[in-house]
């Protein structure tokens, strides 16, 4: 049995590893801003099997209410072995070229506030010397591009802080995972046209990410092709990528 | 998202689907689609094989990620969940706790709401009746109101119109239903071959109450003394043994091929070989519950075998006393043709009356057979309809994509109560042809 903390519980991704780990009877604490999505979700994994299902409505952006979700949670659950940041959004590119505020905005909910919750997190586990941190980044954040390269930024933020905090967390024996999902069909999706080849399930990513921190990996594409979609955009020369629109 | 299709790919009318995540944004989708395209219709995994599911404005309300349990009570075998829970998902969580599904038709990928909206029956009809008798309230809902909870004593009318209702009397957006208890997961169960029709009636009326399942196979393409031949099967839920949940690996057929692979050659060869698989003596065994309902569930995508141009399943039900005569016709019928089925089945239902006013089953004996679609079907249906008709039987809605409008109106007289209770905003391409 596992204590776990999921931020952005009611999102597709979190919400479908959380009925993997539902059905493995391990104990949950949902954070997401909707108190009725919270409960739908909550009421779903109880029936599923988890041990014990504990909701706190909180706004990830809200950094100062931070420390006392974690208190929450640790009231519940004493301990915490898997933490798995979820939350963020999609921008539309256009506003935040034309928008500041807007492109803040997103930087905070998909950057800074992962960070901030990263930090806190990690000297939580700091201290038990043992757990998981996994952040859901995303494969934009590999490469800025025309199409997106706020939302891109933003991810690659929590990447490159995860990359670091990883060999400090190694050390006193906690896991760092970088999820980078591809395209998935999800809300956060919808009303996009996208190459159906390309598009993968909520479900099929969430097996990855329970088995990417099972084995204790550093970084994972979801599903693993989008490695090798990446590495081929990665080594595009700047004189040609400048030229692309995608 | 893709465009969707109904189970038989006939008639090939892609939807598109609009999405409804959560149920509380049930009434703002419904508002929302017909905002812009004027009607829609529930679709749930898209199990009904014909027009049943097609919406006649071709945008429907996609209701398979409303697939959340709400309550369990384990004490009394009760769940409730959001409709587009699939009858699978249900029993993941319901087996290791002892409970099945009290009625549970031949795909265990039909989803809550799609139950309810053709009221489906199973092996146990002829003891437990239709899903809708195992039913215990369901929340409701229509364009202009809040939610309606319905039961059989809260909002009765709106219960029993839903019941089999074809999704027209508004949105189901979660269900109650009561479980049966079983012992363990496995099923025992019993293969008797038999020659003919004759022997088939015989059979069922001495083993169908004996045992909480009873099916039978019937060789559609056996003519002249082979004629009516088949297996009968029964079966009962194992006293002692695991509670385990089935899961075996799923094949998928990768591509739809361009054309059926379900032809004259491959439909004899398969019929032959599945007679000659049962020994000719009555043969026990015990097996998982998965391959005694859902056989065909193993292959996901099955329907792809029929090729682009899908198929079309006939599934009547003959009242009692005209049963073996009727249906000893539409076997010739349909040998004669030349045409037929991998699996014919037959089944016995019972006499228990469904709380839905569109209810299928009536006691009888119901036919249920799948056909390539092709032109050559059209007046093989056409005659099948005149021997229904005579003997006053009726045709399966969920499996329809030909009857006539004047077949539905004289077998199903309840329909203009199920007219009067649509929600406007709901209309589907079969209602539209049945009823116009």
């Amino acid at each position: 049995m596992k204590r776990i903390l999921i931020v952005g519980a009611s999102s597709a991704i979190a919400m479908a590893c959380a009925r993997i780990w539902a059905n493995q009877g391990d104990e949950l604490f949902l954070v997401a801003r909707d108190v009725e999505k919270l409960d739908q979700t909550a009421e779903d994994l109880r029936a599923r099997g988890a041990k014990a299902v504990t909701s706190h409505c909180m706004d990830a952006t809200d950094i100062a209410a931070h420390a006392l979700m974690l208190e929450k949670a640790l009231t519940a659950m004493r301990q915490i072995d898997i933490v798995l940041i979820a939350h963020g959004s999609l921008p539309c590119q256009k506003d935040c070229e034309q928008n500041v505020e807007v492109a803040l905005r997103e930087i905070a909910n998909n950057g800074t506030s992962v960070i901030a919750l990263l930090t806190l997190l990690a000297n939580q586990l700091e201290e038990q010397r043992c757990g998981s941190l996994a952040a859901i980044s995303s494969v934009a954040g590999d490469r800025g591009r025309p199409s997106n390269y706020v939302y891109g930024a933003a991810k690659a933020a929590v990447s490159t802080f995860c990359e670091g905090l990883r060999p400090r967390m190694y050390k006193v024996g906690v896991h760092v995972l970088d999820i980078k999902p591809g395209l998935v069909a999800t809300p956060m999706t919808q009303g996009l046209t996208l190459p159906k080849a390309l598009v993968s399930t909520p479900e099929k990513v969430a097996k990855l990410i329970v088995r990417g921190i099972e084995n204790k990996r550093a970084t994972i594409y979801t599903p693993g092709f989008w490695g090798i979609i990446m590495l081929i955009i990665r080594s595009i020369p700047q004189t040609l990528f400048k030229r692309l629109n995608f | 998202m893709d465009p969707l299709l109904s189970w038989g790919r006939y008639p090939r009318v892609p939807q598109i689907a609009h999405a409804c995540r959560w149920r509380g944004q049930a009434l703002d989708s419904l508002q929302d689609i017909v905002h812009f395209h004027g009607s829609t219709l529930p679709f749930g995994n898209g199990r009904s094989y014909g027009d049943s599911c097609l919406a006649s404005s071709n945008q429907v309300l996609d209701l398979r990620l409303l697939d959340r349990i709400i309550h369990v009570d384990w004490q009394h075998g009760r769940v409730v969940a959001e409709a587009g829970t699939t009858l699978g998902e249900i029993l993941s969580i319901s087996i290791p706790n002892g409970w099945f599904l009290s009625v549970t038709p031949g795909t265990q990928f039909a989803t809550i709401g799609g139950a309810i909206a053709n009221d489906v029956h199973g092996k146990n009809h002829h003891l437990r009746g239709t899903f809708g008798n195992h039913l215990l309230r369901f929340g409701l809902q229509r364009h202009d109101q809040p939610m309606l909870c319905c039961s059989r004593t809260e909002n009765a009318d709106y219960f029993a119109a839903t019941i089999g209702g074809l999704g027209l009397t508004g949105v189901v957006t979660w269900a109650e239903i009561q479980l049966m208890p079983i012992q363990a997961s496995g099923i025992d169960s019993t293969a008797t071959r038999f020659g003919n029709l004759a022997e088939f009636f015989t059979l069922s009326a001495e083993h169908d109450h004996k045992h909480e399942y009873s099916v039978a196979w019937v060789d559609c393409l056996a003519t002249a003394r082979q004629a009516g031949r088949g297996v009968f099967i029964v079966g009962d839920h194992t006293k002692y043994g695991p509670l385990e949940v089935d899961r075996r690996t799923k094949l998928r057929v990768p591509a739809t091929p361009p054309f059926s692979l379900v032809n004259n050659w491959s439909l004899r060869a398969f019929n032959v070989a599945y007679w000659h698989k049962h020994s000719d003596r009555p043969r026990n065994q015990i097996g998982s519950y998965d391959s005694f309902f859902y056989p065909l569930d193993r292959f996901v995508n099955w329907n792809r075998v029929y090729g682009r141009k899908g198929f079309q399943q006939y599934q009547c039900v003959i009242p009692s006393g005209v049963a073996e005569v009727a249906i000893q016709e539409l076997l010739a019928r349909i040998a004669a043709s030349g045409q037929g089925s991998f699996l014919a089945v037959l089944k016995r239902c019972g006499n228990s009356a469904s709380p839905g006013l569109l209810s299928f089953p009536l006691p009888g004996v119901s036919l249920a057979l799948d056909f390539p679609q092709k032109h050559a079907l059209h007046p093989l249906f056409e005659r099948l309809d005149d021997i229904v008709r005579e003997a006053g039987g009726r045709l399966y809605p969920a499996k329809d994509a030909h009857m006539s409008g004047s077949d539905f109106r004289r077998a199903y007289p309840a329909w203009e109560r199920i007219e009067a209770l649509r929600d406007p905003i709901l209309m589907s391409r079969f209602w539209k042809r049945v009823t116009t």
